[in-house]
């Protein structure tokens, strides 16, 4: 209370900012090093997210302009990279301000930076392989163990999160003295991977990468988000995460190539977000059409500098890591 | 009815739940990256001090405590009711026992103390932080017993019994932490 410091001032320290301006240059030289091309893609766009998790944030126009349209500050470059890659611009990276509207916490901040890059020709593991090597080039020491979703919770969790159904999952939570939260609607309580995710959230991520970062990957097929999944028993997402200090710091696929599958897929995110109060909003036709024309196989993953920053430093939130956190933006 | 969505619960926002009133003091953040959000917060109960753990989805919201907190001044106990006066407004009101459970023993009149009310009547009244209060029974320190080493209970002028080093004796005036009940250091008498 009485140690509050004024709001003009920054919430890093300038010793931060260098070590951000150092680990940009470490980004940099490695990619320049693999012929990977440094691009910039629009902030604002025509389209948005239609994660069911995401939100962004809309911008209108003054009137006065005459500008009809409503924008969307992009939650990550995925889309329009991805439109880059199938006109044929070869392996790409960015680091990319992206903007997620209700996120605001010791790990996050609603404007944040993405490290996106995406290798033609890779699987999830080869990415996982050269995000490795990433990581030791800035200085951060491996080795990067690697785990399927399912082991990591066989061995933080005690099961196998592919044989269990919702109400299995949501016993098992409360037997081990979590928490659930209120008010939960009847399709959230059957659905297994609502309660899959409370335990990744607060109890199998917080085990990961408790020395040195640490991958899990294939998930399940229904968190597939934009990963191709890989046909079999239980089918699998060829998804992967990197942990760090029990922080999420990655999430990679080896991407879907299938417009029509992805097509799906928005549209299904459409109809969920519509029942579920949550702004319906126009996803990305362009990207479908570039999936149409062909976007080669690739892997792409986007990496958290901030977060991956404030473990390398050993700051307790992601705010010291920012020039100026959301609450003095 | 004022509702307050989990992304405006800071330390200190004061909710109602299940009809008593709380105070929040963290709000943890969880997302998986692709996965339904939750807070988690850490709440203490104001009229009994329990802390306890919710678990909320992000952007649920909970009804707002009409909870206020006064600085006021102390002005006499009557056995009853300890009777507390805003300097600024004169206005007085008069706590109960259960208000006073952890103010009592710390106050002996004038002091400015912080009263937290609910719904417009006394909740909880806090004593200073630090007080200065005499020593009137303690035994006499043994000889050749100094700064170091040992202790012994202390009766102080409102009732309150605290740990003194033993060289402390009776007639002299003391300060205390009332958060721990530790004694601080000698005051100036």
């Amino acid at each position: 209370m009485g140690c509050a410091v004024p709001h003009w001032r920054p919430s890093a320290t300038l010793a931060t900012l260098k070590a951000r301006a150092e680990l940009y240059g470490s980004v940099r030289s490695f990619f320049a090093a693999r012929g990977v091309l440094e691009v910039e893609t629009p902030i604002l766009s025509h389209h948005a997210t239609v994660d069911r998790h995401i939100d962004s944030f809309a911008v209108s126009a003054p009137r006065a302009t005459g500008a009809a349209h409503v924008g969307f500050l992009q939650t990550s470059p995925e889309f329009a990279m991805k439109r880059l890659l199938a006109s044929g611009s070869g392996p790409i990276f960015q680091i990319a301000r992206v903007f997620r509207a209700g996120e605001q916490g010791r790990y996050h901040n609603p404007e944040f930076t993405l490290l996106e890059w995406y290798r033609p020709g890779f699987d999830h593991h080869a990415l996982m392989d050269e995000l490795a090597e990433l990581l030791a080039h800035c200085g951060i020491a491996g080795p990067c163990a690697r785990l399927s979703y399912r082991e990591a919770f066989e061995r933080h969790a005690g099961f196998d999160p592919h044989m269990l159904d919702a109400c299995t999952l949501r016993e098992r939570l409360r037997a081990r003295g979590l928490a659930e939260p209120q008010g939960l609607s009847a399709e959230e309580i059957g659905d297994a991977d609502f309660w899959l995710d409370l335990w990744m959230s607060q109890v199998v991520g917080p085990c990961l990468g408790t020395q040195t970062p640490e991958f899990v990957y294939d998930f399940p097929a229904t968190q597939a988000a934009l990963a191709r999944v890989r046909p079999g028993t239980p089918p699998l997402a060829e998804r992967f995460e990197l942990f760090w200090k029990g922080v999420e710091l990655a999430n990679g696929f080896h991407e879907l190539t299938d417009a029509d599958e992805q097509q799906r897929r928005f549209e299904a995110d459409r109809r969920w977000r519509a029942a579920h109060g949550r702004s319906d909003l126009p996803y990305d036709r362009h990207l479908i059409e570039a999936l149409r024309a062909g976007l080669p196989p690739c892997a792409g993953v986007a990496v958290g500098l901030d977060r991956l920053l404030m473990l390398k430093l050993a700051l307790p939130s992601v705010a010291e890591t920012l020039a100026f956190a959301g609450d003095r933006a | 009815m004022a509702t307050v969505s989990t992304n405006e619960m800071k330390a200190g926002t004061k909710l109602l739940i299940d009809g008593e009133p709380y105070a929040v003091i963290d709000n943890e953040y969880r997302k998986p990256g692709k996965g339904q959000a939750t807070n988690t917060i850490k709440i203490r109960n104001l009229k009994t001090g329990r802390v306890l753990e919710r678990t909320l989805k992000s952007g649920d919201t909970l009804e707002v405590a009409d909870v206020e907190d006064k600085d006021m001044q102390y002005l006499y106990n009557d056995g009853e009711f300890w009777t507390f006066m805003d300097p600024k407004t004169y206005e007085q009101v008069q706590a109960g026992k259960e208000a006073m459970a952890e103010a009592a023993q710390w106050l002996k009149g004038e002091e400015i103390v912080r009263v937290t009310f609910w719904n417009e009547v006394p909740l909880v009244v806090y004593p200073p932080n630090t007080v200065e209060l005499t020593v009137i029974d303690t035994d006499p320190g043994l000889k050749g017993d100094t700064a170091t080493g040992g202790s012994k209970p202390a009766k102080l002028e409102t009732g309150a019994v605290v740990r003194v080093p033993l060289f402390i004796q009776q007639g002299e005036k003391i300060k205390v932490d009332t958060r721990t009940g530790e004694y601080l250091a000698r005051a100036g008498k």
